[in-house]
């Protein structure tokens, strides 16, 4: 491998408060999900599942269609869609409109896309204050920090040391650091003249988007505020409305074990002749910035199923332990694994595809299918062929070589010896986290000929 | 899909059951009269803003934005409900605004029995392009929570962390 | 494992011409070199009936991932070795006997791939004297992977260690798997943590009398 996993993961595994922290909060999550599919109470979960995967496979394979459709939609209901080949032209029309109006102060709702094109940092730049307002997102903004799982961004902090970033009482409680959070917010929702948020759906059939929350901060930034803006890729489209009853039900349970999110808001367009409040403005940014280059590959393409629940992670053996900063990009765990490489090119952190036990838990777990350990396999041989390690291919060869010839093979009594060795290389990896196996005394085709069976 | 099949007479008692569990409070008025003679013991004392639906019997300030940011209830109307999850289905087009429901700390809903349908598919079949009647389609299940600090969970982050709903003709 | 299966009544066949499946070449990314290898094994099997495997990631790699390497090959022939007992020849108790409190490891491949979970249960209940106890991360991965184990030896050992902790609660002093990989690398943790609890293959537990 070229270059060599980050130093974060050493410094996580090193850290026991945080490696409790990671194990716990995961663990619950997941255990939350099982309560919620359990055979019992959702007994058509599997149908679901397959029925979700199809859905995504089958709008993926008509994504222009119904691309065209959405837009249709939108404007119909009074909106605009703004097509964005990248995540600078995204930015860029946002900062655009914002300096058009004169808006300083833009609220944003939970949003993994919005960190994917860096917006906070142009937005900044343009003199804007764009403020996070789900309550982990505050917390890491007000830090400094990125969102350390798709679902808990603030997953790695203590009590004591939220209220540190929130100038608050060391021995506060998390009811009074939420309390503190919600004045502050507050004040911004009614100020802002721009609210941005995400999209857990795009709705082609309504020219609509969905947004599913536990919070209020993503009903408050789409509805406080003049102008509502929702920047969501393109692999976020459903075909219908009725295709929600297939996603909610998995969504929810998939990612905190909820059947239904406490607020799930459809908004089409903007607000109406004779409603009283919602946004005068209303735009959808599609994001483009690498997706239909993903489209185009038959064996991964099922990447762009994702529906950002985070179940991935919570089961991921590799997350729990090294957490989510020790992942190069925006989107950490299993699901990361398999974006980042397609979005950012498999010679940047090649390492990746390779930081798993391919347990296979995510690819159980994923409501909508995702055969991820299959991914991981693919972008492993295409990592391997392009900018391969000339000793292990070597080693690989004489292994198949080795193996090729079973005389030979049957002479390698030496592994006995291994014991004996000097600790080098894979060895002393080893013997670094585990004790040598004992081998037995005789090995099995000893044996079988003993017994005359030979 | 599967639809489930309830007998509509539990679904208030199975929404009730499902609201509860979230925290949420669920009161059985007999009738109209009861509903809103019971709304109005719960909002003595409190500033209000509550929608002109006349089911709520013309209490409380109307709609305004300073109206919604300095209540301590809000009161509104519900479209239906949901049995199955304890959800609550607001259109916009039945001029219920998205700030009375969303700004106060405490929300009250008041609902006649026969919109508590059993569940989202139920919702989706007889709404199926909920874009055509209004703007934003929102449901609502239980007060506002988070549980982003040491997975504790708090209601009332930004939304209501209070919610009862009041159900018509039991 | 031959043992058990004459026990069980059938003819046993071993090839002394086997050698791998290809697995470690596969996961490792080379797909060419995994193929050279698995043409062999298939060489070398060829006209076997039932073949049966005291391993399930060799299984599943036969079994799933051969198509991968070999456009619309499915193979069939391969069993692992408790489920050949228990679906194939309908025996779940081979009248085994070991004292112990043992706990059953599921491993990944096995239990993902082939959906093995009962089977090696069964025939644990039915050993003499074994009295058979669940640990709470029974499913979870014990951080083999493979080449992993020593590319990304931190994690792996502290999965590794986390599953231990599991065993230990357990109570267990005994824990079994169909897998031999995953019994080396919880075997070495569990040993350089200090702990008597042993790890057995199932073949071994069930050749016991």
């Amino acid at each position: 491998m070229k270059s060599a996993p980050p130093q974060k993961i050493q410094q996580t595994l090193a850290d026991p408060k945080l490696q409790k922290a990671i194990y716990s909060a995961t663990g619950r999550l997941a255990g939350n999900r099982r309560k919620t599919i359990a055979a019992d109470v959702l007994p058509d979960y599997q149908e679901l599942r397959q029925h979700a995967h199809d859905l995504k496979k089958h709008t993926l394979d008509h994504l222009d269609a119904y691309l065209e459709e959405f837009e249709r939609n939108v404007a119909a209901r009074g909106g605009k869609v703004i097509w964005a080949s990248t995540g600078a032209e995204a930015c860029a029309f946002i900062g655009n409109l914002a300096r058009e109006r004169g808006v300083k102060l833009v609220v944003k709702s939970k949003s993994m896309t919005s960190e994917e094109i860096h917006l906070n940092e142009h937005l900044e730049k343009d003199g804007i204050d764009a403020v996070e307002t789900d309550l982990g997102e505050y917390i890491i903004q007000l830090a400094g920090e990125k969102p350390y799982h798709i679902i808990a961004p603030a997953l790695h902090k203590t009590r004591e040391q939220v209220a540190e970033v929130l100038h608050a009482e060391a021995d506060s409680t998390p009811e009074d650091l939420t309390a503190i959070a919600r004045v502050a917010l507050r004040e911004k929702f009614l100020a802002a003249g721009i609210g941005i948020t995400g999209a857990n759906f795009l709705v082609a059939d309504s020219g609509a988007i969905v947004l599913v929350e536990n919070e209020g901060n993503a009903r408050l930034s789409s509805s406080a505020p003049a102008i509502h803006i929702a920047v969501a890729g393109i692999e976020k489209l459903i075909p219908r409305a009725q295709d929600l009853a297939v996603f909610l039900k998995l969504l929810g349970r998939s990612a905190t074990g909820q059947p239904l999110s406490v607020y799930t808001s459809f908004l089409a367009g903007p607000r109406r002749a004779g409603e009283p409040d919602g946004p005068e403005e209303f735009y959808v940014v599609l994001l483009d910035n690498g997706r239909t280059k993903i489209l185009a590959d038959p064996g991964k393409r099922q990447s762009l199923y994702c529906i950002r629940c985070g179940a991935c992670l919570n089961h991921c053996p590799v997350y729990r332990k090294i957490g989510g900063y020790s992942y190069p990009w925006v989107y950490s765990g299993p699901i990361g694994k398999i974006l980042t490489p397609q979005f950012m090119g498999r010679e940047q952190d090649p390492w990746l595809p390779f930081a798993s036990s391919l347990c296979g838990a995510c690819g159980e777990v994923c409501p909508v299918k995702i055969e991820i350990p299959k991914i991981l396999l693919e972008l492993r041989q295409e990592i391997v062929e392009k900018s391969g390690d000339r000793r292990e291919r070597m080693a690989f060869r004489m292994f198949a070589w080795i193996m090729r010839h079973p005389h030979i093979y049957a002479q390698f009594r030496w592994v006995r010896k291994l014991r004996k060795l000097p600790a080098a290389g894979p060895l002393k990896a080893w013997l670094s986290q585990r004790d040598l196996p004992d081998l037995p005394k005789k090995s099995f085709r000893e044996q079988w000929r003993e017994r005359g069976r030979a | 899909m599967r639809l489930v099949d309830f007998p509509r007479e539990d679904l208030a008692a199975k929404f009730s059951d499902a609201l509860t569990a979230l925290n949420g409070n669920v009161v059985l008025a007999p009738d109209l009269d009861a509903a809103q003679a019971h709304l109005r013991t719960m909002l003595a004392g409190k500033r209000v803003v509550a929608s002109r639906a006349p089911i709520l019997g013309g209490i409380g300030e109307e709609y305004s934005r300073e109206a919604c940011a300095a209540a301590d209830i809000g009161v509104t109307s519900a479209d239906f409900a949901l049995a199955d999850t304890g959800t609550l289905v607001f259109l916009t087009e039945s001029r219920e605004s998205r700030l009375i429901s969303l700004l106060p700390p405490r929300h009250i809903a008041v609902i006649e029995r026969d919109r508590i349908l059993t569940s989202l598919d139920e919702l989706l079949s007889r709404v199926p392009h909920p874009g055509v009647q209004s703007s934003a389609m929102v449901l609502i299940t239980g007060p506002s929570r988070t549980a982003d600090i040491e997975m504790r969970l708090v209601r009332g982050v930004h939304g209501p962390g209070e919610i009862t709903v009041i159900i018509v003709g039991s | 494992m031959a043992e058990v299966l004459e026990r069980a009544g059938c003819e046993v066949e071993f090839r002394e011409a086997q050698t791998c499946c290809g697995q470690p070449a596969f996961n490792s990314g080379y797909r060419e070199e995994a193929r050279d290898v698995a043409r062999h094994f298939l060489k070398v099997f060829e006209g076997a009936e039932y073949i049966v495997i005291p391993s399930g990631s060799c299984t599943s790699m036969i079994s799933h991932h051969y198509a991968d390497l070999f456009d619309g090959h499915h193979e069939t022939r391969v069993h692992e070795f408790s489920r050949f007992l228990v679906e194939v020849l309908k025996v779940d108790d081979v009248g085994a006997r070991l004292d112990s409190v043992a706990t059953y490891h599921d491993s990944c491949h096995a239990l993902r791939e082939l959906k093995i979970h009962d089977a090696p249960r069964r025939l644990l209940r039915n050993v003499r004297g074994l009295q058979l106890t669940e640990m709470d991360a029974a499913e979870e991965c014990c951080g083999f992977g493979g080449t992993f184990s020593v590319k990304f030896a931190e994690v792996s050992g502290a999965i590794g260690r986390t599953k231990v902790e599991s065993i230990v609660r357990s109570g267990a002093d005994t824990v079994v798997s169909i897998d031999s990989s995953c019994l080396m690398q919880l075997q070495g943790v569990l040993s350089r943590a200090g702990s008597t609890v042993r790890t057995m293959h199932l073949a071994e537990v069930l050749a016991s009398r």
